[in-house]
């Protein structure tokens, strides 16, 4: 047992020497007769760090927006949304748009979503032959870069990889599309 | 530079009922004597005239002269301000005004861009736009603040309107360049295109290219808020093919050495300037440091200064040249010492409006003292926002601020440490104070020097400043300060209130002191049931309440609902406490023409 106290003294920590490594008890707010703020310090404790006051939720009044411009080191950007959003491109279209991932159920919705967004129909696939019928194929860039045909995984493995979703027109399509 | 619009009364005209007038004023021709002079021949007349009426006070009133008056005016009104879009339906809008050309809209509350409510609230854009579409073909202007856009709603807007002329959005939020670069290529007759606080996704669309190749109307782009690279050549392109140009708000991915060549291009146009990010990327300099100075002289109209998003302090000199005829300066995303402060500010004389960080300290603040003798506006903003950090400006600073700025209408003030002799000071001081928002960051933090509550530094402020229209307190106060706000306060019509009060006597103080009260938020104050019931007599006169984190009970917010049936009554969040009573989290309440709203989502209550 003895080498075991010893150890702890030779310990390297980073600190000042004589305290220990235990995190200070944050301070408490002030006292008042509403349980509303005790609830908002709860909801924000994660965000602080360990002796400053607990950050209450929204105060000071100072806009997100600013916050993120002046300080060189980025707060967690507030109001993050739960959904998964890629960004969408079409091949020849003027513009990109961007859609949440988790809206959808499955395949059959989100190129159902797909068609009307962009106008355009995608063919019948098969998971031998991809998408036959359409001169659009949909695709999508997963996590290792590679541009995969939509479909060819389970859903929800696609929604876990897919980074960004384009919908190809012409050969280039048809080479993917055969099934690689 | 933001700033809050405030409306001068009630939406009296947007009531779908004329007002019903069985004596006929002298003004009207009665319809018995319809044979002599034809309805429409009178109405023409009144048309001529009216359309000379700006004021929407002066339209209000017009308007309820008699029937053929509200029927004329609302023909005639070509600028309608909504302050809260849920007060009525778009299709109310276009069913009373026939001939908008304008429209200016507000949505979300204010408490909302400090988190406060969770996202996908509301404010939709999209209704108003599609209606307006077929009913408002001519449409030409739209001014939206704390709005839900999405790029389909730009991309309609484009669409619709041949003739589209101003965009402004402002503190709005749901839409990308991608939106952006439908408006620039669609709206042809476009003149301003202003993005101001509002969050816009990149969507790696060169949206700068996207305006058309020939000479373009434009007379102001503001940009500043985009956080996505853009298209500098394009930029160039643009800048050098629109001769109208006067407004140019760059983002931070804007360097200096592009903003020397913008200005090469077309500064001695501009009239107003945000300058980008205001600092270098690595360059070799191989004649010697760019004359950044000499692309300022050249800004000859120049007299609003911005930007500086990611300021290299070595080049701030460079600004010199315009700062005697700046009338405003926005330093409020630069990090600028007193000592790189100072010798620019020396030499603005002219300066009405100046928004800066905490960061120039009590020291700054002295200075603009000393020189800007002409300030009307000031804001100082903390560095580091959180409640227990150092305060670079204290009491010192706004004492200094009062004796100087003399004429001075309008502060925003973060601090950490506050006297309530400043505060009294300032009141004797600054007689024209319109607008005074004074934020201590410490929640119930007193007079410092003291101890004392600051009531009595914020009573000298109603009771002094007689003015005064808008106001924000802070740090502790107990109920005797809502007594002076009750007392004095007879031409508040904004209200904040932030960890303050002790009763609800407090809150009733104010609903029953303050006739001209129009826009009341309160959040984390001791306010309940008694307090709420004893405003009931306002809140038809009023745009909105916001109270989050107070103690108002279920029951009572839907006695107000059942009571008041064109109050929309908005609840999110409740709990219930020890004994079960059912506590509200946020209400969020405003009277409306057309009842509860259709888009509410699932965390919103309405009563």
């Amino acid at each position: 047992m003895d080498e075991f106290v010893n150890l702890k003294a030779t310990e390297l920590r980073l600190g000042l020497p004589g305290t220990n490594n235990v995190c200070e008890e944050r301070v408490s707010c002030n006292s008042n007769n509403n349980k509303r703020a005790l609830q908002a310090d709860a909801e924000n404790e994660t965000e602080t760090s360990p002796p400053r006051k607990t950050q209450i939720v929204g105060w000071p009044p100072v806009r997100s927006y600013r916050k993120n411009n002046v300080q060189t080191k980025k707060n967690e950007s507030d109001g993050e949304s739960q959904g998964i959003y890629v960004k969408v491109s079409m091949d020849g279209a003027p513009y990109l748009r961007k859609i949440d991932l988790s809206c959808y159920k499955g395949y059959s919705d989100l190129l159902k979503a797909l068609e009307l967004m962009f106008e355009f129909s995608v063919g019948e696939y098969s998971e031998r032959d991809g998408y036959k019928g359409s001169d659009f194929v949909p695709t999508y860039e997963d996590k290792d870069g590679d541009w995969m045909l939509i479909g060819d995984v389970p859903w929800e493995m696609f929604e876990c990889n897919c980074k960004r979703l384009r919908i190809m027109k012409g050969s280039e399509a048809k080479c993917l599309g055969s099934g690689v | 530079m933001p700033e809050d619009d405030e409306d001068q009364s009630p939406p009296s005209d947007l009531r779908s009922q004329p007002p019903c007038s069985p004596n006929k004023s002298r003004n009207c021709i009665s319809s018995s004597s319809s044979q002599t002079f034809p309805d429409h021949v009178l109405e023409n007349v009144l048309e001529n005239v009216l359309q000379f009426l700006d004021s929407r006070c002066d339209r209000n009133a017009a308007s309820l002269v008699c029937k053929l008056w509200w029927k004329v005016e609302g023909l005639t009104r070509s600028e309608v301000f909504i302050g809260n879009c849920y007060a009525l339906s778009p299709a109310r809008l276009t069913q009373r005004f026939k001939r908008v050309r304008s429209l200016l809209l507000k949505g979300k509350p204010r408490f909302a861009d400090f988190n406060l409510m969770p996202p996908d609230w509301g404010a939709n854009i999209a209704p108003w736009v599609s209606t307006m579409a077929k009913a408002y073909p001519w449409l030409e202007k739209v001014d939206l603040k704390r709005m839900f856009v999405t790029d389909d709603d730009l991309a309609l807007l484009a669409e619709s309107f041949p003739g589209f002329k101003e965009l402004i959005l402002v503190c709005c939020e749901g839409f990308g360049t991608s939106g952006i670069a439908v408006v620039a290529n669609k709206c042809r007759k476009l003149k301003v295109l202003d993005l101001i606080e509002s969050e816009v996704t990149d969507d790696e669309v060169d949206w700068v290219s996207c305006f058309p190749e020939d000479v373009t109307c434009l007379e102001s782009l503001a940009f500043d808020c985009v956080e996505a690279p853009i298209n500098f050549k394009a930029l160039e392109g643009l800048v050098g093919r629109s001769p109208s140009l006067r407004k140019l708000r760059l983002n931070r991915f804007v360097s200096l050495e592009e903003l020397r060549r913008l200005l090469l291009l077309g500064a001695p146009q501009l009239t107003s300037l945000g300058t980008g990010s205001f600092s270098r990327g690595d360059q070799s300099d191989e004649q010697g440091p760019p004359d950044y100075a000499a692309a300022f002289r050249a800004c000859k109209s120049v007299v609003c200064l911005s930007g500086f998003r990611e300021l290299m302090p070595e080049y701030l000199p460079a600004i010199l040249p315009v700062c005697a005829n700046l009338t405003s300066l926005n330093f409020s995303y630069a990090n600028i010492s007193p000592d790189m402060f100072k010798p620019i500010i020396h030499s603005c004389h002219k300066l009405q409006i100046f928004w800066a960080l905490d960061s120039i300290c009590d020291e700054g603040l002295q200075a603009v003292a000393a020189t800007c003798k002409e300030l009307r506006e000031l804001r100082i903003f903390p560095f580091d926002p959180r409640e227990d950090s150092e305060g670079p400006v204290s009491e010192l600073g706004l004492q200094a601020i009062s004796e100087g700025c003399r004429k001075l209408e309008s502060l925003l003030y973060f601090c950490q440490r506050m006297t309530n002799a400043a505060l009294i000071a300032m009141s004797h001081n600054c007689p024209e104070l319109t607008v005074f928002r004074l934020c201590i960051m410490g929640r119930h933090r007193p007079d410092h020097v003291t101890g004392k509550a600051m009531d009595e530094g914020f009573g000298a402020i109603v009771k002094n400043c007689k003015k005064l229209t808008r106001l924000a307190v802070s740090g502790l106060l107990t109920d005797q300060a809502f007594r002076y706000m009750g007392e004095y306060g007879k031409l508040i019509r904004t209200l904040s209130v932030a960890f303050a009060g002790d009763s609800d006597m407090a809150l009733r103080h104010v609903l029953e002191g303050c006739p001209r009260l129009q826009k009341l938020e309160i959040r984390d104050s001791p306010f309940g049931d008694v307090a709420l019931r004893s405003g009931m007599h306002r809140y038809y006169n009023m745009r909105f309440v916001w109270m989050s984190a107070c103690s108002l009970s279920m029951g009572c917010c839907k006695d107000v609902a059942r009571a008041m049936p064109n109050l929309v009554v908005e609840v999110i969040g409740s709990d219930d406490d020890d004994e079960n009573r059912e506590f509200v989290e946020t209400l969020y309440m405003y009277r409306s023409l057309d009842g509860p709203r259709k888009d509410a989502p699932q965390f919103v209550t309405i009563l």
